[in-house]
């Protein structure tokens, strides 16, 4: 699948890079759907002498070659939420120098990246590569409530029910864009909803 | 000089208002007739007799209603107030600078007594006569930070300094130019500001940083920033915008004199000699259109520098529709003499208004 | 001068630890308290050597709470330009001295699940006020302290008494190294280290432990250096209009201020970057020995730190 290029933005809006291997004494990589392609390029066969690999297919094909990297362990899961249990297990029993490995969409970076903060492990040092859908994990200023995997501009809250616009001003702690009332100045007036890039 | 506290609100029936002694003390924030971003640091070491800056806190006819205004904002909303968990330690240099300072410049108001660690702070204006052990979170009814941001008029960001960069990781915002401590909590210097529109390529962040990051302690610095707001609302916070952004709709010709508010922020800032962090207090005054044209200078300045400013930065502020009315209001205050440099009113030498 | 305050102090207590080391300890002159501090912090003491002002950085390492009085450490230097032979020899019990407010350039990361502070010699200082602080809040720390020997082990036993499980003690006479590569991969996630010593020590724990996989925010180093003597030279100051004359024995910084030409500094020792100085014109070579410049700014010959860096040549035009 070909590589998204995301416009230039804000600076508190994420980059992304390309993961590369990093000396340490261990790894630990975690991916969603197309995500697994980033971890495959980056693979070797030493790194996974000392690699944990998290991933969370969504509906992707990639689990039984991930697997057969013969890291030291592999999980694979349904969902971000279910494997928060054994992301937090890996990261607690780490020691420093472990170097972490996120790849797929926007939200499971940003969570992924976020519990690996919350371990002690600055954000800065956390690998990430962009892959796979462009959505946004996007918070509502107005009743803090997250709406996943939102494509389009603008959005109605899944909690409120506003309509919120789409910014790029990005929190790592909540690790979501910010989603804020389009029409408080104007009410009913809501434009039509675009894709978040057109 | 005894303070006459205001009872008003800035809520609801917005009975908030300024005396003839605080429109002359408002902090006018052009110093030339047009203005963009700059660096504009001094060092925060008191200033002419009653001006905003004589005190390192001022403490103003709206301190008590505005600390009203606050517990209500708090009482909606507690996230408005939070601390990162390394943020204690940070939390108490707050609160011995601003008992310290403030008893210290109001004897009358504020007092503190300190044997050791056994610390009594009495605060006239608000009724609190509270003991407490310093450094001991269980001897107070909050954090060390919401306890005293409590009885502080302004917001308050207590920054960490580390990496060669300052991160917001605590706060008390409830009197903010639409931004959200919620959302922007643990963000270095670059991504707070990052909606701000030009500073950012004008270099202006990357030298205030530079300047911020060498702020040592006992040496203070400040700078006037601005917006506008309708109403004279302290708490245009984003959470609420979807109630309060209608009433930018309601100027009209008519109103907008009384309406139409100009907010200037004193932005202040103190190294905090225990943690080694950073204070930024961003103290909030309100003074509506018809209040400044009182002020001849003030009010030929305004016309020209809302006339002349680029239109990121007035949609940035949030009075691009609005602009056109404003000034159709404030071109009946301008009648083209020079004005004075700086700030300060001059209401004595500067001509009154020829039309 | 140079947005640093000053704090007037008489010299309370003169304290000899061994044959390289004395504590001093200063009060303030008129009585009150001296401004709290963080652990790490330093002060700039002002020496009036004779026609010499000179302006030396020194760790604070007393009770960071404490504010009735202060304490430095100071390592005699035989070799060096003399700050700390005039301490040594010329500062008695009762002098009147001004030293700075404290500085903080060397601060905990308050964030750590773990300190872990490495000390080689006098780079000790720091880590014992930064220890009182840390112990007062039930923070979590290990020190690893090397020294030459047991008779110039520094605070060893009064670390030892009281921090038996926290304090590791390595002497060199008696072939004691630190284990660096076993003692970092063991540490818990969050930890941060600190290393404070001989340049070759700082390099060997950060080279170390970026190739152990540190991420670059958790490891913190102090050094100051001292400026080195050198040949002397002449530089245009183009901002002031003079020019001036650098001496052996005395800094570019040193020079300028001498000239009565408010010059910005903060740590005086290349690392903080305050005195950075743009270069206007120059024929010559620089002798840079800062640690805040790139390697590309040195080639580049644009700017100078004025507090430990040098110039041989013809011409220096200054932007100051």
């Amino acid at each position: 699948m070909s590589k998204f290029t995301f416009p230039e933005s804000i600076k508190s809006r994420p980059v992304y890079g390309t993961l590369a291997m990093r000396d340490g004494p261990a790894h630990l990589l975690v991916a969603d759907g197309h995500g697994a392609e980033a971890i495959l390029d980056v693979a070797t066969p030493i790194m996974m002498t000392k690699a944990h690999i998290i991933y969370l297919p969504k509906g992707e094909k990639f689990a039984n070659r991930l697997r057969s990297l013969n890291p030291i362990s592999f999980y694979s899961g349904p969902s971000y939420s279910a494997a928060t249990s054994r992301l937090v297990k890996v990261l607690s029993d780490a020691k420093m120098g472990l170097q972490v490995y996120l790849a797929g969409t926007e939200g499971l970076i940003g969570q992924a990246q976020n519990a690996a903060m919350e371990a002690g492990i600055p954000h800065n040092a956390i690998q990430t590569e962009h892959r796979g859908s462009i959505a946004r994990r996007m918070q509502c200023v107005h009743c803090k409530g997250i709406t996943e995997d939102v494509e389009i501009d603008p959005f109605i809250c899944e909690h409120c029910g506003l309509s919120l616009f789409v910014r790029d001003h990005y929190s790592r702690r909540l690790a979501a864009y910010q989603g804020v009332c389009i029409d408080a100045e104007d009410p009913g007036n809501i434009p039509k909803s675009k894709g978040i890039y057109e | 000089m005894t303070i006459q506290f205001n009872d008003e609100t800035f809520r609801d029936d917005y009975s908030f208002f300024n005396s003839e002694r605080a429109i002359k003390r408002f902090p006018f924030p052009f110093h030339e007739d047009s203005y963009m971003y700059s660096v504009n640091m001094e060092q925060h070491r008191g200033g002419p007799v009653d001006s905003i800056y004589e005190k390192r806190f001022d403490v103003d006819e709206h301190y008590v209603a505005e600390m009203r205004d606050r517990a209500l904002v708090l009482a909606d909303d507690p996230l408005r107030c939070q601390s990162l968990p390394h943020m204690t330690l940070a939390g108490w240099d707050l609160l011995e600078l601003i008992m310290v300072t403030k008893s210290e410049d109001y004897p009358d108001l504020f007092k503190l007594h300190r044997d050791g660690n056994k610390w009594r702070w009495v605060n006239k204006p608000l009724g609190i006569d509270d003991k407490f052990v310093f450094l001991d979170e269980t001897t107070l009814p909050y954090g060390p930070m919401e306890y005293i941001t409590r009885q502080a008029q302004g917001d308050f960001c207590v920054l960490d300094q580390r990496d060669d960069n300052l991160w917001m990781d605590a706060g008390m915002v409830t009197t903010q130019a639409d931004w959200s401590l919620d959302f922007d909590i643990g963000m270095n210097f670059f991504e707070w500001h990052a909606p701000v529109p030009l500073a950012h390529e004008k270099g202006i962040f990357v030298r205030a940083l530079k300047f911020l990051l060498n702020i040592q302690q006992g040496a203070p610095a400040r700078r006037l920033n601005w917006t506008m707001t309708v109403n004279p609302l302290l708490d245009t916070s984003p959470e609420n915008y979807h109630k309060w952004g209608i009433q930018k709709t309601t100027l009209t010709p008519k109103n907008i004199g009384a309406k139409q508010h100009l907010r200037v922020e004193l932005q202040t800032f103190f190294r905090l000699p225990r943690s080694n962090g950073l204070v930024f207090p961003i103290r909030c005054y309100l003074c509506s259109f018809q209040d400044i044209m009182t002020v001849p200078k003030w009010g030929r300045r305004l016309h020209r520098v809302i006339r002349d400013l680029p239109e990121e930065l007035a949609t940035y502020k949030g009075f691009i529709d609005n602009r056109p009315m404003m000034l159709e209001y404030l071109k009946n205050f301008d009648d083209g003499l020079p004005t004075s440099l700086g700030i300060w009113p001059e209401i004595d030498t500067e001509p009154k208004l020829q039309k | 001068m140079s947005g640093i305050e000053k704090i007037q102090v008489v010299v309370t207590n003169i304290v000899r630890l061994n044959e390289l080391v004395t504590r001093f300890e200063f009060k303030r002159t008129d009585g009150k308290l001296l401004p709290t501090f963080s652990g790490g912090a330093h002060t700039v003491v002002e020496m009036q050597d004779g026609e010499i002002t000179r302006l030396n950085p020194y760790s604070l390492m007393s009770d960071p709470m404490c504010q009735r009085a202060y304490a430095i450490s100071v390592r005699r230097d035989d070799e060096g330009r003399g700050g700390s032979l005039f301490m040594h020899n010329k500062v008695s019990v009762g002098d009147n001295m001004v030293i700075s407010y404290p500085i903080n350039l060397f601060s905990l990361d308050l964030r750590a699940k773990k300190h872990l502070f490495i000390a080689g010699g006098i780079g000790i200082t720091p880590f014992l006020a930064q220890i009182k602080q840390l112990d007062r809040f039930n923070g979590y720390w290990n020190l690893h302290y090397s020294c030459r020997s047991e008779s110039l082990g520094s605070y060893v036993d009064e670390l030892t008494d009281q921090h038996p499980n926290e304090t590791h003690v390595y002497y060199d006479d008696k072939d004691q190294q630190i284990d660096l590569v076993k003692l970092l991969e063991g540490q818990p996630l969050g930890t941060h280290v600190y290393v404070c010593g001989p340049k070759g020590m700082i390099d060997w724990v950060c080279n170390t432990a970026s190739k152990e996989g540190w991420p670059r925010e958790a490891i913190h180093y102090e050094e100051f250096l001292a400026p080195k003597p050198g040949k002397p030279f002449e530089v245009k100051l183009a901002v002031s209009g003079k020019v001036i004359q650098v001496g052996e024995q005395e800094s570019l910084l040193e020079a300028i201020e001498r000239e009565g030409i408010d010059a910005p500094y903060l740590c005086r020792g290349g690392a903080c970057g305050q005195c950075e100085t743009a270069v206007i014109d120059y024929a010559g070579n620089f002798i840079h020995r800062d640690h805040w410049l790139g390697e590309d700014e040195h080639k580049s010959g644009q700017k100078i730190m004025p507090c430990v860096s040098r110039f041989e040549g013809k011409i220096l035009v200054l932007d100051r």
